[in-house]
Parts: structure tokens; sequence; C-alpha cells
């Protein structure tokens, strides 16, 4: 007994885990500082999880700085339960970026709601935790774990408007859903365990490799491949799973809108990729050809759905759905431009779509029920620098030259056509121009209807604006000079 | 003696009936029900595969799984509960407020 102990605290590791382990302290200090903070006062909260994430971006830095030098390295800890590679902390500063992103735009607009709850902060910084462990996970268990820990924070974030039904509806209807997917999964993870006698990536990777064509031909991995995928799909929000999406999206407070679109989404992605290339690599070319399919479903059904929207919150949700086919299609490339375009698309699209977010969530009413098209009429001229700025996001996401919408766009496509996908990437511009339909509406909306109000309600709180101008300056520098940043991807993958 | 394949036949007719319960009830706090059944039948085969595969794995698994369904229990209760008092129902077809 004595000896198992030890032999188990050996593999305890707590630099392969420290971002995580950084937020997860800060978010219990968080919920202290709540108790003994003054009931509706929330600023300082926010700011000291933002303190929190820069210490944990700084973890990840020096992580990253780490493994470079041949005494670090990568880190392994827990058993193999998680490793803090390339992948992880690419994936890391994401997670980083659109937390603080979310946190920053909420201060203001929790007060403006009604709900200026501290719980909030901590639960978003728990979230990004979740996250993070599901980036390094190596080992089934962990990500199960990641994914819960991440999906549990969200649920509650989801309902946090407690006396607003359409808020309530969003989290029951969030929570029914994704506890259903987990279930899926699981029921996968149990049956891969049954094949291959191991939870560990690498491991059942090893086993399906050296019996390749039994484990073919046994219907167990097939299921287990599938049911796991399944729940993944959902979690990424892939047609045909991803009804709830809208819902929850147009139902949940703005800022946990943003958050969902952009880190728990590359959250399950990084997880599916890791997943894919270490456990199923020998079956590329099967994965290859069903995710082909589900790209493209995925991309045009989303976009034909957002044309026809008139609450905007909604629209951006379906067009999520769009933007998470186009990452799909780097997935079935396969090949290390197309991986390492995941990793930019994932970083640009946190910049762009919480940027747009962040606009949206100053122009709102209280209750919000006028972010519509015509309820933008005008916005343009009445608050110029944020018609600019909603502008240049909208153009992003649209994915017109020179922001980080375009080239991220290039390199996922690029990879497509280098795998010789060539109909995907044809698929992909053509999705590509009929989303310019629904993304024009907003900037004709700004800047071509007469104005019908005065915008007076639209304040601009220091929070929100840092977070629109990190979110310009992000947009900008990925579209201009994205050498640099690209090479850190490629480093990253594998 | 129960073989391993009893055990797994067992589970996914479990497996089955959650997810048909999942699909065709309308009370929110049955259809949770049926999302817990799915879970234990997961529960199952893992005790079942561990057991027949000869390493614990599958055993310390389970306890994840029950330690998050229940955390999961008390989120999806309270949500439900917070449902229930705006709208005084806790029937799916309720859930129509967010359309297009």
């Amino acid at each position: 007994m004595e000896n198992l102990v030890q032999a188990a605290l050996k593999t305890v590791n707590f630099y392969a885990i420290m971002p995580s382990v950084i937020l997860v302290i800060f978010g219990m200090v968080l919920l202290l500082i709540g108790v003994f903070s003054k009931p509706g006062r929330t600023t300082h909260i926010a700011w000291i999880g933002i303190i929190g994430l820069i210490c944990a971006a700084a973890a990840t830095v020096s992580a990253w700085n780490g493994l470079a030098i041949k005494d670090i390295g990568i880190q392994f800890g827990f058993a193999d339960q998680v490793a803090q590679d390339g992948f992880a902390l690419f994936f890391n500063i994401i997670f980083i970026f659109s937390a603080a992103l979310t946190i920053l735009m909420s201060d203001d607009y929790l007060r403006r709601e009604g709900y200026p709850i501290n719980e909030f902060y901590s639960l978003i910084l728990f979230a990004t935790a979740g996250s993070m462990w599901m980036a390094s996970a190596t080992d089934m268990m962990t990500i199960f774990l990641g994914l819960e820990v991440l999906s549990v924070s969200l649920y509650v974030l989801a309902g946090f408007f407690y006396n607003d039904v359409r808020s309530n509806e969003a989290g029951l209807k969030y929570f029914l859903l994704g506890a259903f997917s987990t279930g899926f999964l699981l029921y996968g993870m149990a049956l891969l365990y049954g094949v291959t006698g191991t939870t560990n990536l690498s491991e059942i990777g090893l086993i399906l490799s050296s019996q390749h064509q039994a484990m073919l031909g046994n219907p167990m991995t097939i299921a287990g491949m599938l049911l796991l995928s399944t729940g993944f799909l959902f979690k990424i929000g892939v047609v045909p799973f991803h009804m709830w999406a809208p819902d929850v999206y147009q139902g949940a407070p703005t800022p946990i809108t943003a958050f969902m679109s952009a880190g728990p989404k590359a959250a399950a992605l990084a997880a599916f990729m890791r997943i894919l290339l270490f456990s199923f690599a020998e079956m590329q070319v099967d994965w290859s050809a069903l995710l082909w399919i589900l790209a493209v479903l995925t991309m045009t059904i989303g976009n034909f759905m957002a044309v026809s929207q008139t609450n905007i919150k909604r629209m951006l949700a379906y067009s999520s759905i769009t933007h998470a086919g186009y990452a799909l299609v780097g997935l079935v490339a396969a090949n290390y431009i197309g991986f390492s375009g995941i990793l930019y698309y994932m970083l640009a699209y946190t910049f762009m779509n919480l940027g747009a977010f962040a606009v949206l969530v100053l122009a709102g009413k209280k209750g919000e029920n006028n972010l519509t098209y015509e309820g933008l009429a005008g916005f343009g001229f009445k608050r110029p620098f944020l018609g600019v700025a909603l502008s240049i996001f909208i153009l992003s996401l649209m994915g017109m030259p020179p922001t980080a919408g375009f080239t991220a766009k290039f390199y996922i496509f690029a990879g497509a056509i280098k795998a010789e996908y060539i109909w995907l990437a044809v698929i992909g511009v053509l999705n590509s121009a009929v989303s310019l339909y629904y993304y024009l509406r907003v900037l004709v909306a700004m800047y071509f209807r007469d104005p019908q109000e005065d915008f007076a309600w639209v304040s601009m709180p220091l929070g929100a604006m840092v977070s629109i101008i990190i979110s310009l300056v992000g947009v900008l520098y990925l579209g201009l000079l994205p050498e640099r940043v690209m090479e850190l991807a490629r480093i990253a993958i594998f | 003696m129960v073989s391993i394949d009893q055990y797994l036949v067992l589970s996914a007719i479990l497996f089955s009936i959650g997810t048909f319960g999942v699909l065709t009830r309308k009370n929110a706090i049955v259809i949770f029900m049926c999302i817990e059944l799915m879970l234990n039948s997961v529960n199952l085969s893992f005790i079942a595969l561990s057991n027949h595969l000869g390493n614990m794995d599958g055993q310390v698994f389970v306890l994840f799984i029950m330690t998050v369904a229940a955390a999961e229990a008390a989120v999806g209760m309270a949500l439900i509960i917070a449902f229930y008092r705006n709208r005084d129902s806790i029937a799916v077809d309720d859930f129509n407020l967010l359309k297009w």
C-alpha cells in the first residue's frame, strides 16, 4: 500500500497543469472575495479575474519557452494523463483570450441587466480551466473530466439570469442535450476501452494500428468511434448535432454566448483532434471521408439558416455553426497546413467573434430586444467608433482581406487544396460568398438606414472598450502580419 | 457464471431504453432520469469490462462518472427549479420561447 501511494505521488507534476491550477485557485479566491464584498459590487472581482488570467498566460508562455529547452521539454504528468505540449499551450492562449475578453465585456452588462453576481467570474475561470484540461488530456478520463468541468460551468452560465425565462430555457435546453450527448460520448469510451483494454489515447492508437484489420472488422471499434465522435461533434455544434446551438446562443447572456462560441468550441475541437491523431491515425482515410460530408453539411446548412434570421444574436449563432464547418475542413485535409490552420482559425475566430459580441453588448438595451437589423439602423453614424469596430469584425467574419478572417480561411482552404480536396475548397469558398448576404445586412442597417433612435443609452465602460480594442488589434495583426503566429501554430502541431 | 456478453447486452439494452426515453418523454425530470439511466448503463459496461480485462482503469472511470453525474444532477435540478418558478411547468413542450 505504502509503495503504491509513493508510486502514484511520483507521477504528480503540477508544472504540467500550471495554467489551469492558477485559474482554479483564482476562481476559488474570487468566490471568497465575493462573500466579503458588498452585494452588487463586482468590478473589483472582474479585474482580479483578469489578473488571474494574466498569471495563467504568463505560465503558458514560460512553458512554451521551456519546450525548446532540452531539460524541460514537453511536460507529462499524473501517470500520462496530461501532456503540456505545444498544441495544448497554443490552445491555452486561445482559451485565455476568450475568457479575458468575456470578463472585460461582462461587468457593465451584468449591472445593466440587473444580475451583478460575483460567481459569474469564478465560473468563467473554472470553465477555462476545464477547457485547458481537455486540450492537454492524453487519456479519455482526463478528457471526460475536463469536458464536464467545462460543461457544468456553462450550464449554469447559460441559465445565469434566473428571473429571465429565455435564459432559463437556454440553460435547461443546453443542460438536457449536453448531458444526453455526454452519455453517447461515455458509451463510446466504454466500447473503446473494451476493445483495447486501456484508456490512454496513444496506447489505444498503438493497439488499433498493430491489429488494424481485425480491429476494423470488430463492430465494437466502429460503434465506439462513432459514439465518441457524436459526443464531440455535438459540443462543436456540427450539423446534424447543431439544433441546440441557436436556441442556447440566443437565450444565454450575450457575453456567455460570445464565450461559448469561441473557447469551449475550440476545446472540444482540440480534444477531438488529439483523439483522431493519437488514437485513430491509422483510420485517417475513413474519418476524413465522414468529416468531408459533415463539413459540407455544416457550412451549407449553417449559412442558409443564418440568411433567414432577424435577430443578430441568432444570426451569429448560425454563423458560428458555419465557422465550425470551415474549421472541420482543416481536419478533413489532415495535413500540417490544415491542422495548424485550425489552430490559427480558432484564434482568429476568438478575436473577431468576441469583438463583434462586445459591440453588441454595448448596443443592446436592457432585455436586448433591440438587437435586430432594424434596431441597429443608423448605429454607425450615431456611434462612429463602435460602428467602425463592428464593421471590421463583420468584414473579418466574412473573410475580407486584410483581416484575420481572410488569412485564417486562406490557410484552411490551402490545406484542403494541398490534400487534393479541390471540391471541398470550392464549396467552402462558395459558402463564404453566400455568407456575404447576411453579414452585409448588418453593415447596411448600420450605415444605409435612417436612425430611428439616438442610441443615448450606449455607454463606453472601460472594460468593454479594452476588450474591443484588444479584439481590433488581434484581428488586424493576424490579418496583416500572419507569418509569426502561423509559424507558432505550425510548431504547435505535434 | 454470468459471461461478459450478457453484461454488455444488458448494458446496451439499458442504454437504448434511456435513449428512447429521452426522445419520447415530455417531463424534464423524467428526461433527466433517462439520461442517468444511460450513464449508469455505461458504468455497468465499464465495470464488466474492467473485470473481464483484469485492469482497474474501468473501475476508476466509473468513480469519476458517478461523481460528475452527481454534480450534474445538482446543476440540472437547480435549472429545472428556476424554469418552474417562471413558467409553472417543466414540460419540454413549454420550451418554446426561442424559435425563429
